[in-house]
């Protein structure tokens, strides 16, 4: 664990410094694409909560992450484009979305939680698509960035250091979530739900509310993509967005408390340094993820001599 | 004598065979009530149903007088019935302390909720000294810090024991708490339950009749899925059919 | 309004049978070694890509159809050697970012090699017209589709029902260690059945070719209906993918040709050109989510 001193003070350190670094460097156009890495850092991370601490393999955390990005772009639409107001909504659907389709499809185990839980997403895909107030498959555009006063997130660097603040909020959140009770209780309904309901833990709720957690900040990075895109877009409800969030999740580390943040990083990051070389980046993209799974199977997190949940 | 749990008409099939086929048990508070039979007679099922892991077919259950068919298991444990598992069911990835910590803060009757989500479980240093006391208790103070699964099996075993004593039921289902001991250990497990006598309500499933006989107040004869007959074991002893269907076969 | 649901009712049918044979495959691969195989919908593109191009090449649609066919079968055998094998005994998550990463790695392919446009593929010249049919015209290809879909399900059930690979292969998806226990070569069986499942997949790519638009991303789609089919019927079931299919095609054609109409009966008009395609796109889902939580392994269980 000696490791562990300078990692994170360093991590955050160069996050914090970053768009200084990057404005003196001349590479301004870089900020829009790290704040993209922390939005997805969050979703991955909030993912990583309902897969690696709660031991539910959901396959439709896209929909409560699109949603989000969909609240936000309707409040605009109505007038209303304060952010203290509008993220809050986004998290609350998001999570009273999660509660409906948790309750359903936590009767159900295995492989079959992981297709209803597809199915239950790519309804709400198929859902927002077809109605036009939601502008349909073209999607819904924000008029302009919500207003966060007293920031003003219509400069690029305040988005930046707002989704950095919270994706550090949410880490910390997670910390102390896997050290309490409720943590204590999810690692045991992981390992053996069976005798966590022989010990009197009502093991359902349990995965309910770690469900619905995850689902609630999923809503939050959602809202924050809306921003960043500048609009909320069908595609990212649709399956393969729940696919890319479990490939960061499962690359950087499941159960690995910096594996969202690592896995959306270096999948992102990826991506964007072949694209500068090739146009067919997702063909590497896809070599490097089957290296990685078939020689680091605990992912980047693991990679690096960590434990788990560090 | 009023009973404390009572099971009547119990019946419980899987495709066609009847595991139970109407079971009708009392069990009276404080009694050490050990469940026999051959192989095959449904003891493990019954567990089942009385710790709600199995839903009956047919049948009710009572609690101290209260219809308790229809609750689910972590319901009936916050009521007071408690089982443990034929195979060590403890959590091998997490310390014997932590195994027991568990236990104490799924007590809800005392402990609280567990849907707290902000302070460390570690700063509750009351759940953390319980949980040393029941390892104590078990014999299992030294290895409080071992992960469950670096224990030995006799170990796990008495783990198990201190898990479900600490959540502190009213009635203790065993299911075979000795299998697989050595001499040394099952007489270690046969005191554990011998200290326990008079302080709860257990219902015991063992095969080894000299341990049978030792502990229980009273036993039931399980037989193809029904109560062949019940009392003190002197009188089970002396039933010639149990003798006949049972007790003849092992000792032969 | 009767030969309008009479049409679509055909529609459905042959949707459906389309949907079957990539669902057949898929529900082996899927009960037999536990695998989640996100990239079937590729084998799938990968064969109307093939098809599409050998008929171009040739001028043929027959030889598109073979090409296909055969190709994906040895695609398949390379893939399930060389890949996929490695994951059969990994949990879950690491069979989901494996087959996702084919997913990545046979867009671009295709893309490299094709270009990003969608090809065109046009059906035989025999059969572009219509016939008349109980007293209606309906695309003669359209039937064409139907006929070879009913064939190939009358075959998959005597291959499985009657020959010997095919008691291999329900001992397997019932049992797979009892089958292993009564010495069927489970290496060899898979190889075989994913090669199957791939040339299945490749001939509804490029029978669907016609119709549908042969584009990179048609995978992605058409995956989601067939996982879909497969846990309605109960995975592991060739029976239960056939009903499943057969169902998920006839809800989705109908609901979409009828619903849209039926609420304008009972809604204001605006509201019911909203939601009557919504509620047409949801359907199936919801035919799934009702079966898994009434009957939560599926119609046609495959495991005792």
């Amino acid at each position: 664990m000696s490791r562990k001193i300078p990692f994170e003070p360093l991590l955050w350190g160069a996050a914090l410094a970053m768009p200084w670094l990057l404005d003196s460097l001349g590479e301004a156009y870089y900020i829009g694409f790290a704040t993209r890495v922390l939005i997805f850092a969050l979703a991955a991370t909030s993912l990583n909560f309902v897969v690696g601490y709660g031991g539910l393999v959901a396959f439709g955390h896209a929909a409560f992450f699109g949603l989000g990005a969909y609240v936000v772009a309707l409040a605009m639409q109505a007038g209303l484009s304060s952010a203290w107001l509008a993220w809050p909504l986004a998290m609350a659907l998001a999570a009273l979305t999660a509660f409906a389709i948790g309750l359903v499809s936590l009767r159900t185990r295995g492989v079959y939680f992981i297709m209803i839980t597809l199915a239950f997403a790519q309804m709400i895909y198929y859902t927002v698509v077809s109605f036009k107030l939601a502008g349909g498959e073209d999607g819904l555009p924000l008029a302009q960035r919500s207003t966060l006063a007293p920031f003003d997130l219509a400069e690029d660097a305040t988005l930046y250091w707002v989704a950095l603040g919270l994706l550090a909020a949410s880490l910390y959140g997670l910390k102390r979530l896997a050290a309490s009770r409720f943590g204590h209780a999810l690692a045991g309904v992981r390992q053996n739900p069976l005798r966590m309901e022989a010990l009197g833990y009502p093991v359902r709720a349990l995965q309910l509310a770690c469900f619905v957690i995850g689902a609630a900040v999923a809503g939050l990075a959602g809202a924050l993509l809306a921003n960043q895109n500048g609009m909320a877009s069908p595609a990212m409800l649709y399956w393969t967005q729940s696919g890319l969030l479990l490939v960061m999740v499962i690359l950087g580390g499941v159960g690995h408390r910096y594996g969202g943040l690592f896995g959306a990083a270096a999948l992102l990051g990826l991506e964007e340094a072949l694209a500068l070389f090739t146009e067919h980046s997702h063909l590497y993209v896809g070599l490097a993820l089957l290296a990685v799974i078939s020689f680091a199977p605990a992912g980047l997190a693991g990679l690096a001599g960590k434990r788990r949940r560090g | 004598m009023t009973a404390l749990l009572e099971a009547i008409g119990l019946k419980k099939h899987f495709g066609g065979v009847w595991a139970t086929n109407g079971v009708d048990l009392a069990l009276a508070e404080h009694e050490l009530h050990a469940l026999i039979g051959p192989n095959g007679a449904g003891k493990t099922t019954l567990i089942h149903l009385v710790s709600g892991s199995l839903r009956p077919d047919a049948g009710r259950l009572r609690l101290a007088g209260r219809d308790i068919t229809a609750r689910s298991m972590h319901e009936r444990v916050a009521m007071g019935i408690t089982r443990s598992f034929q195979i060590s069911q403890v959590f091998s990835e997490l310390t014997a302390l932590e195994n027991v910590r568990l236990a104490v803060q799924g007590r809800r009757s005392d402990a609280g909720s567990s849907f707290r989500f902000w302070r460390p479980a570690s700063a509750e240093v009351w759940m953390i000294e319980e949980a040393e006391e029941w390892l104590g208790q078990v014999g299992l103070a030294e290895q409080a810090g071992c992960l469950a699964r670096e224990l030995a099996y006799g170990e796990r075993r008495a783990l198990e024991l201190a898990m479900a004593l600490a959540t502190r039921p009213r009635i203790l289902l065993l299911d075979e708490p000795m299998a697989g001991l050595g001499p040394e250990e099952a007489e270690r497990m046969t005191h554990l339950l011998a200290a326990l006598k008079g302080k709860l309500t257990m219902l015991l499933i063992e095969h080894d009749m000299e341990v049978v006989f030792k502990l229980a107040d009273r036993l039931s004869v399980l037989v193809e899925g029904r109560i062949l007959t019940t009392g003190t074991p002197e009188t089970v002893r002396a039933d010639p059919a149990v003798r006949r269907a049972y007790l003849g076969e092992e000792r032969a | 309004m009767t030969q309008l649901i009479l049409e679509q009712a055909l529609n459905g049918l042959q949707f459906g049978l389309m949907l079957f044979l990539i669902a057949a495959g898929l529900t082996l691969v899927f009960g037999i070694m536990d695998m989640i195989h996100l990239s079937h919908g590729s084998l799938y593109m990968g064969g109307a890509y093939l098809g599409a191009a050998a008929a171009q090449a040739s001028g043929s649609f027959l030889v598109g159809l073979s090409a296909a066919v055969l190709g994906m079968a040895v695609i398949g055998v390379l893939l399930e050697t060389a890949v996929l094998r490695h994951f059969y005994r990994r949990d879950h998550l690491a069979q989901v970012l494996a087959t996702f990463a084919l997913i990545l790695i046979s867009n671009d392919l295709v893309r490299m090699i094709w270009g990003p446009q969608p090809l065109l593929l046009n059906p035989p010249e025999a059969l572009a017209g219509p016939i008349e049919l109980f007293g209606f015209s309906y695309p003669a290809y359209r039937l064409l589709i139907i006929a070879v879909g009913l064939g190939i399900a009358l075959a998959l059930y005597w291959l499985i029902g009657h020959t010997r690979a095919g008691m291999w292969v329900r001992a397997g998806a019932a049992n797979r260690a009892m089958a292993e226990a009564l010495g069927v070569d489970v290496r060899r069986l898979f190889t075989g059945l994913f090669a199957l499942g791939a040339a299945l997949a490749a001939l509804a790519g490029v029978l669907l070719g016609p119709l549908l638009a042969v584009q990179v991303g048609m995978g992605e789609n058409i995956l989601i209906l067939a996982f879909v089919v497969i846990v309605i019927g109960g995975i592991g079931s060739i029976r239960g993918a056939l009903v499943g299919s057969l169902l998920v095609g006839i809800v989705d054609t109908l609901g979409r040709a009828l619903l849209p109409t039926l609420l304008r009966a009972v809604a204001p008009a605006d509201v019911a050109s909203q939601l009557g395609p919504a509620l047409a796109s949801i359907a199936i889902y919801l035919l799934m989510a009702g079966v898994l939580f009434w009957r939560p392994a599926g119609l046609f269980p495959a495991r005792a």
